[in-house]
């Protein structure tokens, strides 16, 4: 008995270490993930110190709210641009300047959920003017010059919830998309969720649009939509110009336990949107007013911020009312992405619950929509068509969770696949897959140069994942996202570069360092400051008084501020106005003050910012440059004197 | 002396009033300041009525940056010669249109005289604001170093502290060499088409 048990105990041993060997070596196969030697990627990362790097690569910064921009292909961190969230660092959203960029219908919001960078375009290529992100939790989409890198315009969407679907831009940034991720009843009122009837809570599509020369924002037209979750869009291009097109999910319309009562159709749909038949519906007058109460914040450079509250909307509340407007193409199973081809041609929906990648047809849309044999039904006026008739085909098993695609323009499509975490690259009109790369871990989306516009730069990819673990020295229970730089150039991925990001980044948006480098600007010029607050010369900084209220036109340079010593009294409200006189590129001046229940204030050389601080107490509260701004900067030093 | 030019030379002289002529729109020398602090340079271009930074700001970055070790700043209006400058320039054209008309050779020799006279007085001149400017320190300035003094070379690099400065003639600065070439060439072939007809 003994002998035997000895003996089991000697096979399982044996077999135990075959497994853990197998295991090993698999492990140590994935881990280092060798199909490139670690010293030809780190030549292609290399940027020697000097240098710099090919492309911007601005992330989203998701539930930082921020957008964070990263020079690839060294993967370094060279800009957080504060967008929906404050930002201490330099005041944003806190400072009187800007403190009204976070006003919404809701109050002031000090924080917001930033998801998709979407690049301005010009025929269907990134122009480099602007981008723009949206905000899902309280639906905003931002415009962030990219001349200064900072945010000068949010407008609020009313009548929207869980702003996701945002902000897909058409081939010239005509408009940007935005629709409901979250149905939800419109116009806002209380109904009971879980009993009630299928119709109370509804979804939208809203057209935002772009002023070609300003980029300033406004919302052009509403269509109320049946209550699915809208999740991700894309616009067509060439052929495909006039459409939008838009992923759905939860096409069962649950309101509970939605992993598994909205997982059970198995199609859910994407919608394709005829955007010129909306525009044509709003100017034939087919669009009633609606109510909506919504912001918009503009930031004038170097000026105070105009925030404006508007109300009511023109919104199409019947798609029926539009005829030809909208139609819902069946795609399998809770379909996340909807991403159109550098042609136009190919609508791609990533079946995130699917094992095929489902994609469909431009030309064949045109036809089944012609021909009424192809209605299977229709749903609050948007006619349902067969699958078959726009289906182009269908990428056969590419692996599980398929989520996002973008495009190479070479012919080949990249498809992120959350479950499987890998890359899956397979070619257009084949529908065979190529080739295939592991990543670490569970990806989400993926982001080539321009993959998503008319002219793609097949050079690098990123993947954006949403699991880290070991991948970096480990610093507690949260740790930071991860991206991964690869290869896209030649036939194999090759893995090069693993780096940490801020947040979430869900989407991004890489764009070449050619088309912003130059345009970057250095300062503002102080002659041209407008700011009613703004000293120009250092002999014109005073203090004035107005009842309760002080103005300190205050002025910095290297290394002091003027007035030398600020003089209050105990219940006043002091607004320090304080200007950068320099002239010089990289000479900012900070400014913080003992005691003030705000942030510091960063001044760009001929910028002009305002901090406001209640003097409470009598005391002696000094102030100081917070910049380290030259050799004198310890001396930068001074006082504000409270009396009674 | 009293010769007559001949009649290339005549118009060599005229071309010499020309060249002149473009002493007021270019640059007779230049400055060039590089530090670690700016790898793309800091720089002043000193013109024969006034004085402009290379770069839009520079003349106040600059000046920023002299405060520091206690120079004056660099003003236009503290230079008066900026203000008789243009008229002494002019002066010499005119010389150049007279002897165009009335080409006496002695009147080539007062020429070339009068141009090193105001060309030797003038880098003199520069200097002498050099020295003062790398001299004259405000004793409270907060960077102070016995025995350092900030004057600038005249025409060469020279390293002050974190500094590297340099000093070059600018097209102006050349067009004053080649007007003197000019004259001498004058001069000289005058001078040996006379020996030759003797």
């Amino acid at each position: 008995m003994r002998h035997t048990l000895f003996r089991w105990s000697l096979v399982l041993c044996i077999a135990s270490a075959v497994v853990a060997s197998v295991a090993l070596t698999h492990c140590s196969k994935g881990g280092s993930n060798s199909n490139i030697l670690a010293s030809d990627a780190a030549k292609r990362v290399y940027v020697a110190p000097g240098q710099k790097d090919e492309f911007y690569w601005f992330m989203s910064g998701g539930y930082s709210g921020q957008v964070a921009v990263y020079a690839i292909p060294s993967g370094r961190l060279i800009k957080q641009i504060p967008v929906f969230s404050l930002f201490p660092e330099d005041g944003y959203g806190i400072e009187e300047e800007t403190k009204d960029m976070l006003l919404t219908s809701h109050g002031y919001i000090p924080w917001g959920d930033a998801h998709h960078p979407e690049a301005s375009m010009t025929k269907g290529v990134q122009d480099g003017r602007w981008l723009f992100i949206n905000e899902n939790n309280t639906p905003r989409i931002a415009r962030i010059d990219l001349k200064s890198f900072s945010t000068a315009e949010i407008i609020e969407i009313p009548n929207t919830s869980g702003n996701h679907a945002s902000p897909f831009s058409t081939e010239n940034s005509e408009y940007l998309m935005s629709a409901t991720r979250f149905s939800y009843p419109i116009p806002q009122k209380d109904v009971s969720v879980q009993d009630s009837e299928k119709g109370v809570l509804n979804g939208s599509i809203s057209m935002i649009k772009v002023d070609p020369t300003s980029g300033r924002m406004s919302i052009a037209l509403q269509i109320l939509v049946p209550g699915y979750d809208y999740d991700i869009s894309h616009c067509g291009k060439g052929p495909s110009h006039d459409w939008c097109f838009f992923s759905t999910y939860n096409t069962e319309q649950a309101h509970k336990m939605l992993e598994i009562e909205a997982s059970k159709n198995d199609k859910d749909y994407i919608l394709a949107f005829n955007w010129k038949k909306a525009e044509q519906c709003l100017a034939d007058g087919k669009a009633k007013d609606f109510s909506g109460v919504y912001y918009t914040n503009f930031h004038p450079e170097n000026k105070a911020t105009i925030a404006e509250k508007h109300s009511g909307v023109k919104m199409i509340t019947n798609p029926a009312d539009c005829s030809g407007m909208m139609y819902y193409l069946p795609t399998p199973k809770s379909p996340h992405g909807a991403d159109v081809d550098p042609s136009g041609e190919y609508i791609v929906g990533g079946g995130k619950l699917a094992s095929l990648i489902p994609v469909h047809s431009f030309e064949k849309l045109q036809k089944a929509i012609n021909d009424k044999s192809n209605y299977i039904k229709v749903v609050d006026g948007i006619p349902v068509l067969k699958y078959e008739s726009t289906l182009a085909g269908e990428v056969q098993k590419p692996c599980l969770g398929p989520l996002h695609t973008e495009f190479d323009g070479l012919g080949y499509a990249y498809t992120s696949c959350f479950i499987t975490s890998e890359v899956v690259k397979w070619k257009l009109g084949t529908w065979e897959v190529v080739d295939r790369i592991p990543v670490y871990y569970s990806i989400g989306h993926l982001s080539i140069a321009g993959g998503d516009s008319a002219k793609p730069i097949a050079k690098y990819l990123i993947a954006l994942n949403k699991i880290t673990k070991d991948r970096y020295l480990p610093v507690g229970p949260e740790v930071t996202q991860s991206a991964q730089l690869i290869d896209i150039s030649g036939s194999k991925m090759k893995m090069l570069l693993d780096f940490p990001t801020i947040g979430e980044p869900h989407y991004a948006q890489g764009i070449p360092a050619s088309l912003l480098a130059e345009n970057s600007q250095k300062i503002f010029i102080l002659a041209e400051n407008e700011n009613p607050y703004a000293v120009k010369n250092e002999k014109d900084a005073r203090v004035e008084r107005d009842g309760k209220t002080v103005h300190v036109y205050m002025t910095s340079i290297r290394s002091h501020f003027k007035p030398d010593v600020v003089e209050v009294k105990v219940g006043d409200t002091v607004y320090f106005h304080v200007t950068n006189l320099e002239q010089d590129y990289d000479i900012d001046h900070g400014f913080a003050v003992y005691g003030a229940p705000t942030s510091n204030i960063l001044i760009m050389p001929g910028e002009t910012k305002t901090m406001r601080y209640e003097a409470t107490k009598e005391g002696i509260y000094p102030f100081y440059c917070t910049d380290f701004c030259s050799a004198l900067h310890q001396e930068m030093q001074q006082y504000l004197r409270v009396t009674k | 002396m009293l010769r007559q030019l001949s009649r290339r030379n005549r118009y060599l002289i005229l071309l010499v009033g020309l060249l002149l002529l473009g002493l007021y729109f270019a640059p007779l020398w230049f400055v060039q300041l590089t530090a670690p602090q700016y790898p793309e340079g800091l720089g002043m271009n000193l013109w024969i009525h006034k004085i402009t930074g290379l770069g839009q700001f520079d003349l106040q970055n600059i000046n920023l940056l002299n405060h520091y070790v206690g120079m004056d700043p660099i003003i236009e209006q503290a230079i008066p010669e900026f203000g008789y400058m243009p008229y002494v320039v002019a002066f010499m054209i005119l010389g150049a249109v007279v002897t165009f008309l009335y080409p006496r050779r002695f009147m080539v020799y007062l020429g070339l005289a009068n141009l090193l006279l105001v060309g030797t007085a003038g880098m003199w001149d520069f200097w002498r604001w050099e020295y003062n400017y790398g001299h004259h320190l405000n004793p409270g300035a907060p960077i102070s170093i016995p025995g350092m003094v900030y004057q600038p070379p005249l025409l060469g690099c020279k390293q002050l502290l974190n500094i590297e400065s340099c000093s070059w003639p600018h097209l102006g600065g050349y067009l004053l060499f080649l007007v003197t070439a000019v004259l001498l060439f004058v001069i000289v072939s005058e001078h040996s088409k006379g020996t030759a007809s003797k």
